[in-house]
């Protein structure tokens, strides 16, 4: 059983085709690695699974369940089990930081606040920020945010963790900060569909590289496959200069 | 003119005269404060229904865009007649004060339903989507999230409206609602002079707007800082 199977998935904003027939299939504690060029639809692709943009067609199932973006009781259910951390972290800027980890499990997901704090405080200090609580997100660092916001989605107890180029704003310095914080993840095992432009960390953590160009999968296989035999001629134009830089 | 205003005085300062000015003034200040209050929450009803998305509840989308943009339009005192005229055709024996604070209320909703709206749009994108991947509703995002890093930009225009609003319910008048500026009218037809009639109504106006005005510069400047703390 996968844990996802997205199959034919399409996309639009307005006219525009953004995903185009998405064939992809997640098992239990895969890290999918998510490559290609800007614009490519790697994005989109967690965006749509989050039900930030609506699919125009094709099916994802959670646990073999198909999944209907368009309700929202069954979108709800979804979000409960997949968490996203964005490319611009996202934090609550009226919130510090171990309120923006706190309120979603306390407020919508009702749970004691006692209990999640706890929870909270364990993960802010597992992503280096135990000293830090009391902060707001324009106080801290762009690599301290990114993990801040790690810590947030962890919170939620999530099954599947999507990471839309968490080191994309990062300066080079701060960037291995929250790579390291997504090994240890790895290790213990989630779920994970990571969008990055970090080759070599996507060669190191990924268990399966998706390369995407114009809103299609041009090339799936093992990091070994792709970075160093890929099939195609645009994976191979496109690992090429990756590799050149 | 002061010489004509000390000559007038003692005849002017009755009990009678200050207690007629001091009951318009409550119910100036009435029409004020129930139009921004209810106005207030009518306005945010109305910005919340406008953020709404799908096709259930586009008739109550619809309808709240309706509602402002005809009372936003329609001059004041029009809406003052409507109100009156729509009254009086249900034959009900509506008081004027009623008719007057329907109408304010009516129009402050419309005004500061956009100056909501307005500071909602202005909450980053990422901050909706963010609210939207945890299972936030609409009315939970709004209340944990929008509103309280939208203040500081509804506050300045929504106490300058209220400041503004607070002469415009001086339009009450003309259907005979007895507020300030009915008084200043009455007082001068009495046989006082328009200066000492209306010069007393300015300052009751002032000591009413004025502290408005202080309190709202107060909220502002305590919002003004770069983090907007707590709801």
């Amino acid at each position: 059983m996968h844990h996802l199977d997205i199959a034919g998935l399409d996309a639009h904003y307005g006219k525009m085709p953004v995903l185009s027939g998405i064939d992809l299939t997640v098992g239990r504690g895969d890290i999918i690695g998510l490559i290609g060029p800007s614009g490519s639809g790697k994005s989109t692709i967690l965006r749509v699974l989050m039900g930030l943009l609506p699919p125009s067609g094709g099916t994802v199932k959670l646990d073999d369940e198909p999944v209907n973006h368009a309700d929202r009781a069954a979108l709800r259910r979804l979000r409960d089990r997949i968490a996203i951390v964005f490319q611009q972290y996202n934090l609550f800027q009226n919130m510090t930081v171990l309120e923006n980890v706190t309120i979603a499990p306390v407020k919508i997901k009702k749970r004691p606040r006692a209990e999640v704090e706890a929870e909270a405080r364990a993960l802010l200090a597992k992503v280096g920020l135990g000293d830090k609580l009391a902060r707001y997100p324009d106080e801290l660092s762009g690599g301290q945010q990114q993990r801040v916001a790690i810590a947030r989605a962890l919170a939620l107890k999530p099954e599947i963790l999507l990471l839309d180029e968490v080191t994309a704003a990062l300066d080079p310095e701060l960037v291995s900060e929250v790579l390291d914080t997504i090994r240890v993840l790895a290790r213990e095992g989630m779920t994970m569909l990571i969008v990055s432009h970090e080759m070599a960390f996507i060669r190191e953590v990924a268990s399966k590289v998706v390369f995407m160009a114009d809103g299609r999968v041009v090339e799936t296989g093992s990091p070994a496959q792709i970075f160093d035999a890929p099939q195609h001629q645009r994976t191979r134009d496109f690992v090429s200069k990756i590799l050149r830089h | 003119m002061l010489s004509q205003i000390i000559e007038e005085w003692p005849r002017f300062a009755t009990y009678y005269n200050l207690v007629f000015i001091a009951k318009a003034a409550l119910t100036t200040l009435a029409l004020s404060a129930l139009g921004c209050v209810v106005g207030s929450l009518l306005g945010l009803a109305l910005a919340v229904t406008r953020l709404t998305h799908g096709p259930a509840l586009l008739p109550l989308r619809l309808l709240a865009i309706g509602f402002t943009e005809l009372f936003r339009r329609v001059p004041f005192l029009v809406t003052l007649m409507l109100c009156f005229f729509a009254f009086q055709a249900t034959g009900a024996d509506v008081p004027l004060f009623v008719v007057a604070a329907v109408t304010v209320t009516l129009i402050a909703g419309a005004f500061l339903g956009e100056i909501v709206r307005g500071g909602l749009n202005a909450v980053h994108r990422n901050q909706w989507e963010a609210a939207a991947a945890m299972n936030f509703s609409l009315t939970e995002t709004i209340r944990y999230v929008a509103l309280p890093q939208a203040w500081r930009l509804i506050l300045p225009p929504a106490f300058g409206f209220f400041v503004m609003f607070i002469k415009d319910t001086a339009l009450a008048s003309q259907i005979g609602v007895v507020e300030l500026t009915f008084v200043g009218k009455v007082l001068n037809n009495k046989g006082f002079s328009a200066a000492l009639s209306f010069g007393a109504i300015l300052i009751v106006y002032f000591a009413i707007s004025y502290p408005l005005a202080r309190f709202g510069a107060r909220l502002e400047a305590r919002l003004a800082s770069p983090r907007h703390r707590g709801a």
